[in-house]
């Protein structure tokens, strides 16, 4: 197993990274971290697609010219092109998918003042219970009078 | 000896916890008898009777310890998750078949006509390009929609609501709850201070906006021929806004790229590669003949729509990355 | 071998909406244009998808067809994929996804800032686009990426109401289907250094060789681990929930109806044309799959109803039955069986209608008690929004199953398609206690709606629900008992079309 995976270190190394980034996804309690994570993640996916479009000895996928006006054409001579498209989409879509996490976050900071998320929901909480507490009162007033 | 190394512990213990070293008449002041859950004093609602039940103490303690409980549970379990994780992949890739051999699966029949005839079926020198604007475009194409969805998303979160906050155009009832941060106002983001002075900078700026501009225009024009393309090409033209903007102030730039231009440029461009995406794939499906001419492989006009599309792309990548800078640092385009 | 025109149907409803979208931000920002646009193409698209219905249904042999996304055929270009089981799909999230939008017109023009309505029209507009490219797509690499635009655009509409609390629930909701893309990306890469292929015929025809050899069985169980676990937790599977009550009840009305009732049917039909299409229901049964979604459906049918018992908001409650009712559709997916798959997808359809009738009910209703979303303060609200209670009630006894409601239709034919299944005894037992579960908390909700309250209906702000409320209410009743007394003919035409999927 241990010399399969020297094979295929790049990809043991993409899952590795991709496993710290959803560690971090999961586990980090500060928002931003967790944006960060998800970018780990990303890239461990971008790194995986690579080595999986390398095949050993051979150019990157734009046609060389033959010299005499033709270009060469032996797909023996390039590399699989696919994974390249794969992780350019991938790209686009990680930085979309960042750019609008972190105006999410922004926005939660500017309301509750923390980047934590639980700590976001119990500030909720105590300003529901206040918020009751005091509707409550008003009531008894109410009542009362 | 025992004493000694109990000392150096205790001088080391407080450097990590933080407490530096301790002077040598401190008084220490008694511990408080340490709170177990189930002797905590009890609180004011409990006092009228002597005996709280079982239950209640326990929601008590909960109620002090349940928080950190859960954190930590947490913290273990989404430990415990990765690792399990990681080692499935780590088993699972022991198994994928071997890196950079051209037995693989994935080197099969699709990929040796896109290298062998993508040439002249799509007119396109890099393989990729012709590739992703071509034969897969669909795809493509919904990558450039998730870049206009996180934009308008993020416009509509970061832009108008901030530079009107003060006259919330909201009704009273749809924010009960949290109103009163927004009442005290968030805490203070930091706001850029432009120095319009700064020579080095604007000499800087002065000299590379140009050579960034048209490394972008070559990136974007050439990406049928070579590495590049609409999206990096886009990023390149980005990064000259951004600096512009750094160097002569937000204002500058907004005098010809505001909001408006930037929600009408990139709408424009995204229609037109949908209407001439639109058009290949009815073409395509209905057996059509298309008018778009393949042109020479090499030359720059060449390729088919692959350059219109990647001028397109590359005006909507760089809208929106300086769009989103402009954004978070300004709250405004 | 249908007509031209219905072939091109599939690409020309993805594009329409994609055009609708992006235009969307150009038109002028008032006298409701952009909702008029919205409203007009999602109709438009509708009435389309009824006609491809219909010309599949009368072509003769071949009730599917393949659309090739450009000039190059399949395992090189992009394809879409049509049959009558995706035509039936599209019309009902074009018809719910209408409905909701003009049910709570009232509601979205008080939660949303002027500003922000076009956009909330733009966001509209993708997300119908996407869930109609999930429909029809053929390539599982087009679904991740619409699966993104839905992710993006879904979080956004939840967001789209300014407030801290639905800025937390988008950001919630946001990191978990994040999570969940995460998973879906790797097990595509994965699957795709196996096969060599990212169209599902190509893949499936690649795996069953695999399969054949036993060949790279483990990377093979791992990938469908990765992406089964990614789509359910977008699509809310039990215990990967969590975010979804905070989202779906904090958001305007309209939106809790259109992510309750369709954003979570597209990734389930993902994940079923997964099974069925990329591995095929005997590879799903060698890897196992089949029993974990059985159980975690059984679990989510049981657990989403207890969650729902105890939420003192009616917005909340409504959004936990969504856990449960995703349990049901989850069960059917678990027997692995045609019969299976198609009471699921039947449930997927009643859902889709009667849940956003649900939310548009409640709505209506909060707003009569003067936006107050407390079960108790709903009392007697009734007799002021009569639209909105039978509404609430008619979505309730369809939850619970009784006869003559949609709700009914698929709970029994997830019966039907159970006693053919070895683990008979566990799907009856749960789909009992489900139903009684469900009972005990719509029950009480509709007693409180009907009971009469004098005090408070003096408080109670006289909103007269407008005329396009009672026209949307009144189709979603009709639906809901279309569904439930003539489904027969339905439930046909869905098992043909899970057996050519």
């Amino acid at each position: 197993m241990l010399e399969k995976l020297l094979l295929n270190h790049y990809e043991a190394a993409a899952v590795i990274l991709s496993g710290i980034g959803l560690t971090n996804l999961l586990l980090q309690r500060n928002l931003i971290k967790k944006i960060i994570g998800l970018n780990i993640m990303d890239t461990a996916v971008y790194l995986f697609l690579a080595a999986k479009g390398y095949v050993e000895g051979r150019a990157a996928p734009i046609l060389i010219a033959d010299g005499s006006g033709g270009w060469l054409r032996s797909s023996a001579l390039y590399v699989n092109p696919v994974p390249a498209g794969l992780v350019l989409t991938g790209i686009v879509v990680s930085v979309s998918v960042t750019a609008f996490a972190l105006a999410l976050t922004l926005k939660l900071y500017e309301s509750y003042g923390t980047l934590n998320i639980d700590e976001a929901l119990m500030k909720m909480t105590q300003e529901q219970e206040e918020l009751e507490a005091r509707i409550d009162d008003a009531e008894e007033e109410v009542l009362s009078s | 000896m025992n004493e000694e190394l109990r000392r150096i512990w205790k001088s080391f213990f407080d450097w990590v916890m933080g407490n530096g070293p301790r002077p040598e008449n401190e008084v220490i002041p008694p511990e408080p008898p340490p709170d177990l859950p189930f002797t905590r004093k009890p609180k004011d609602k409990y006092s009228r009777f002597h005996e709280a039940t079982l239950k209640e103490r326990y929601n008590q303690w909960l109620e002090i310890h349940g928080l950190h409980l859960f954190s930590v549970l947490y913290a273990g379990l989404s430990v415990l998750t990765c690792i399990v994780i990681v080692s499935l992949l780590l088993a699972t890739v022991a198994e994928l078949p071997p890196f950079g051999h051209e037995r693989n699966p994935a080197n099969n029949e699709v990929i040796r006509r896109y290298v062998e005839h993508g040439g002249h079926e799509t007119g396109a020198q890099n393989i990729v390009a012709g590739l992703i604007l071509d034969y897969r475009a669909f795809d493509t194409f919904g990558e450039s929609a998730v870049l206009f969805t996180a934009a308008v998303s993020v416009l509509m979160l970061l832009g108008a609501s901030r530079r009107n906050r003060a006259e919330s155009e909201l009704q009273p009832h749809t924010y009960e709850i949290g109103r009163n941060f927004l009442q005290r106002g968030p805490p203070s983001l930091g706001h850029h201070v432009f120095r319009r002075d700064d020579t080095i900078l604007h000499s800087v700026a002065n000299l590379s906006i140009p050579v960034i501009l048209m490394m972008g225009c070559v990136v974007v024009i050439n990406g049928h021929l070579s590495p590049g393309g609409g999206f990096s090409g886009g990023a390149i033209l980005s990064t000259a806004l951004i600096l512009a903007a750094n160097a002569y102030g937000f204002e500058r730039v907004h005098e010809f790229f505001n909001e408006r231009t930037f929600i009408i440029s990139s709408s424009t461009a995204l229609m037109i590669y949908a209407l001439s995406k639109g058009y290949s794939f009815f073409t395509g499906a209905n057996h059509i003949h298309s008018i778009i001419p393949k042109g020479t492989i090499g030359n720059i006009l060449s390729g088919g729509l692959i350059l219109p599309l990647n001028l397109c792309v590359g005006l909507i990548v760089a809208g929106t990355l300086y769009g989103f800078y402009a954004l978070f640092s300004e709250g405004d385009m | 071998m249908i007509n031209m025109f219905a072939y091109n149907i599939p690409f020309a409803s993805i594009f329409l909406m994609m055009i609708a979208a992006i235009i969307t931000p150009l038109i002028p920002n008032r006298n409701r244009l952009p909702e008029k646009l919205s409203c007009l193409m999602i109709a438009t698209v509708g009435i389309l998808s009824a006609y491809l219905l219909y010309s599949l249904t009368n072509s003769g042999q071949s009730l599917n067809f393949n659309f090739s996304m450009g000039h190059f055929p399949a395992p090189w270009g992009n394809e879409l994929r049509a049959g009558p089981l995706e035509a039936v799909l599209s019309l009902v999230f074009c018809t719910a996804m209408l409905l909701s939008l003009t049910g709570n017109l009232s509601s979205t023009a008080e939660d949303i800032a002027p500003k922000r309505r076009n956009i909330f029209c733009v966001l509209v507009n993708l997300l119908t686009a996407s869930l109609l490219a999930l429909t029809y797509t053929n390539d599982l690499f087009t679904a991740y990426v619409f699966i993104e635009i839905n992710t993006i655009a879904a979080c956004s509409i939840v967001a789209v109401k300014e407030s801290p609390e639905t800025v937390r629930a988008a950001l919630r909701y946001l990191i978990m289907s994040l999570v969940g893309s995460g998973l879906v990306m790797i097990a595509i890469c994965l699957l795709y250094d196996l096969t060599g292929h990212l169209l599902m015929q190509n893949m499936h025809n690649a795996i069953q060789v695999l399969v054949a050899t036993k060949s790279y069985m483990m990377p093979l169980t791992v990938s469908l681990a990765l992406i089964t676990a990614g789509l359910a937790i977008k699509s809310a599977l039990y215990p990967f929930a969590s975010w979804l009550p905070d989202a779906h009840g904090s958001s305007t009305n309209a939106s809790s109806a259109i992510l309750s009732g369709l954003v979570l049917k597209g990734h389930i039909f993902t994940i079923i044309k997964i099974f069925y299409r990329v591995f095929g229901l005997d590879v799903i049964h060698l890897l196992r799959m089949d029993t974990v979604i059985f159980i975690l459906g059984l679990t989510a049918m049981i657990m989403g109803s207890v969650h729902a018992l105890r939420q003192k908001n009616v917005k909340r409650m409504i959004a936990w039955s969504s856990v449960a009712q995703v349990g049901y559709i989850f069960l059917g997916v678990g027997l692995n069986t045609t019969a299976g798959i198609a009471a699921a997808c039947l449930h997927i359809i009643v859902h889709a209608c009667v849940k956003p009738m649900l939310f548009t009910a409640a709505g209506g209703l909060s707003n009569a008690a003067g936006h107050k979303k407390g079960l108790h303060a709903l009392m007697g609200t009734f007799y002021v929004n009569k639209w909105a209670g039978l509404g609430l009630i008619a979505g309730a006894f369809s939850m619970m199953g009784i006869p003559g409601f949609a709700g009914f239709a698929s709970k029994l034919s997830l019966t039907l398609a159970s006693f053919d299944h070895a683990t008979v005894v566990w799907a009856l037992s749960a789909l009992a206690a489900s139903s009684v579960l469900n009972a005990l908390y719509y029950v009480p909700a509709v007693i409180v709606v009907l009971t009469h309250n004098k005090d408070a209906q003096k408080n109670f702000t006289a909103h007269a629900p407008t005329l396009s409320y009672k026209i949307s209410m009144f189709v979603f009743l009709a639906l809901n008992f279309y569904l439930g007394l003539f489904c027969v003919p339905l439930l046909r035409l869905i098992t043909r079309g899970v057996n050519v999927l």
